[in-house]
């Protein structure tokens, strides 16, 4: 009897253990770039773009074409992004194509979205190459496309999975065709996954560094067309740790720290947006 | 009245179409990386590429064997201390937590998912690597690891993995029938020995896909791994010596493939390996997955 409640108690510490573990390492992480980072962070820096002489540590720079980059690269692949998820959601419904169907395209989806990014990467990476084109902001921006697709697509049809039959079913009893149905009550009704959806798939491209680190190259410009190379705030990190000087590397924090506000802010967004959102939705 | 036909007709097909492209995606990424490896297939024998160490792209070598090892171990590691860790603190969260700390944990664990991965990087390479360096390696008897080690890249994989296993294995204890606790409860056993003899069975399906997803996130990370683990191609004589993993290695390399043809088609082959790798872990992890949701319908 002794035993069984002390095989609980045990197990209840260590519990409490690997809790604070996980907890623990969201606030290290959180604290450490945070702490590294706000310390040393100027106006400098964010409004100025990046040169040689930034990356050698001779003052002067900062990381605005990074923050453009990223942006360049992350809004455009979202909304690319997003208008093919949505066209796919909706398609996953019962009323276009049969379940079965629909079940393995999930499928499919769900093992693109466990596809590390590093192979988004090198296929574009091989598709430039074949192409006889150089890195730019183009390949990029598919990278992300790719990356953020199954991302984009599965929250959508998550939340259109949870439209009820009876809503369709009035719009089609007043005789408005699939697409309409579709474009105008399914979409309206599915709207908070779709914004959630969205800017989750905007978070994962604006942080991700593997798949545009084989295809955007480098610069110290904000990137004037498709074709020109350009900085983004990931591959800046890589780049500002690589260099040999601790002061260059303690920059490195600096551009972490504005891509976790970032990150953080598009999660916040995301909360109150759906929040909001639900204004549409009939319950 | 033609009009909104005509609209329909033009609507659908272009989801149709859509819709069959990313079906297809998958086989074109898998197209792409078979032809492209196939020139350092042809060049140097499979087994050459896969059992040999020596990794020298400047005079055309391209071993891959220490490589494939250091993965083995890194992602071997990472599991083993995330997995007992994910699984407590899933068992915690469901179980024992009173509702208000399972209100403050789980956008916790969402905001540890949504983190990039070079911030985790970044942050190994500021808390880790000096903790490698000079508390834990001593500790095992390293006197001389550089802190870039095998060991530290295993842990900064761990913690990148806590929160999809957790959520996942979240999910799988929350569908299990509150009527078996119950019942487990109402015959005498303790609430650990529910969650050992009831849970645990009970949404096995559940846990195990998350590991293998687990598996397959870890498996493939690149940028917090390549920032950490040393960079040395070389099979790793120890925990704490300096290594590489398949992800990693393109990250490191991909510099001179412009000037390296070879280097650029072994560099994809090594991307076909860890798609195929990846991709099995996913395809056994989803449709366990898909078995254990439908199992309490």
């Amino acid at each position: 009897m002794n035993r069984r409640f002390l095989e609980e108690k045990i197990f209840k510490i260590l519990m409490i253990f690997s809790i604070f573990i996980v907890v623990g390492s969201l606030i290290l992480i959180f604290s450490v770039i945070v702490f590294n980072g706000a310390s040393s962070i100027s106006l400098d820096m964010l409004t100025q773009t990046s040169s040689p002489r930034f990356y050698l540590g001779k003052g002067g720079g900062g990381m605005l074409n990074a923050i453009v980059g990223s942006l360049l690269l992350a809004l455009p692949a979202t909304a690319m992004a997003f208008l093919i998820g949505i066209c796919i959601a909706l398609f996953l419904q019962r009323d276009f194509i049969h379940p079965t169907i629909s079940n393995f395209i999930r499928l499919c989806l769900d093992i693109l979205w466990g596809v590390p990014s590093i192979i988004y990467g090198i296929f574009c990476m091989t598709i430039m190459i074949a192409f006889g084109m150089s890195t730019s902001l183009l390949f990029g921006i598919i990278a992300l496309t790719l990356l953020e697709i199954p991302i984009i697509t599965r929250s959508i049809d998550e939340s259109i999975k949870m439209v009820p039959l009876g809503l369709k079913e009035s719009a089609y009893s007043l005789g408005s065709t699939k697409f309409e149905t579709a474009i105008k009550v399914v979409r309206r009704q599915a709207l908070p996954g779709i914004v959630a959806g969205i800017l989750l798939g905007l978070g994962r491209g604006i942080g991700d560094a593997a798949s545009i680190l084989l295809t955007v190259g480098d610069s110290n410009f904000i990137p004037d067309s498709l074709y020109d190379s350009t900085a983004a705030l990931p591959t800046m990190i890589l780049n500002l740790l690589s260099m040999p000087d601790p002061n260059v590397q303690s920059k490195a924090y600096v551009v972490a720290f504005v891509l976790l506000i970032i990150v953080l802010a598009i999660s916040i967004i995301s909360r109150s947006l759906s929040k909001k959102s639900t204004k549409y939705v009939i319950k | 009245m033609e009009n909104r036909k005509l609209r329909d007709l033009i609507g659908t097909k272009l989801m149709l179409v859509i819709t069959i492209f990313i079906a297809f995606l998958f086989f074109l990424i898998l197209f792409t990386l078979l032809t492209g490896s196939l020139y350092i297939i042809q060049d140097q024998s499979i087994t050459e590429l896969l059992f040999s160490s020596t990794w020298k792209p400047r005079s055309g070598e391209f071993g891959l064997l220490g490589v494939i090892i250091g993965t083995i171990i890194v992602t071997s590691i990472a599991m083993i201390i995330a997995v007992p860790i994910s699984l407590l603190t899933a068992v915690y969260i469901v179980e024992y937590a009173p509702k208000k700390v399972r209100q403050i944990i789980r956008p916790f664990i969402d905001v540890l998912a949504g983190v990039p991965s070079v911030v985790y990087g970044l942050c190994a390479f500021i808390v880790f690597v000096p903790l490698v360096r000079d508390v834990i390696a001593p500790f095992f008897g390293e006197l001389n690891s550089s802190g870039f080690s095998i060991f530290t890249a295993s842990l900064i994989l761990s913690i990148m993995v806590f929160p999809i296993i957790i959520s996942l294995c979240v999910e799988s204890f929350n569908a299990i029938p509150i009527e078996l606790k119950e019942a487990s409860l109402s015959v005498g056993a303790t609430k650990w020995e529910t969650v050992k003899k009831v849970i645990f069975r009970a949404s096995g399906p559940g846990v195990i896909s998350a590991i293998l997803l687990g598996f397959g996130r870890a498996f493939g990370e690149t940028i917090a791994v390549s920032m950490v683990i040393g960079n040395q191609e070389k099979i790793p004589s120890s925990l704490f010596s300096q290594g590489q993993t398949l992800a990693s290695i393109i990250a490191q390399n991909y510099i001179d493939v412009m000037s390296l043809p070879r280097l650029e088609s072994a560099l994809i082959f090594v991307g076909l390996i860890l798609f195929i790798v990846v991709l099995i872990f996913n395809i056994l992890g989803f449709l366990v997955l898909k078995r254990a949701r439908s199992r309490w319908n």
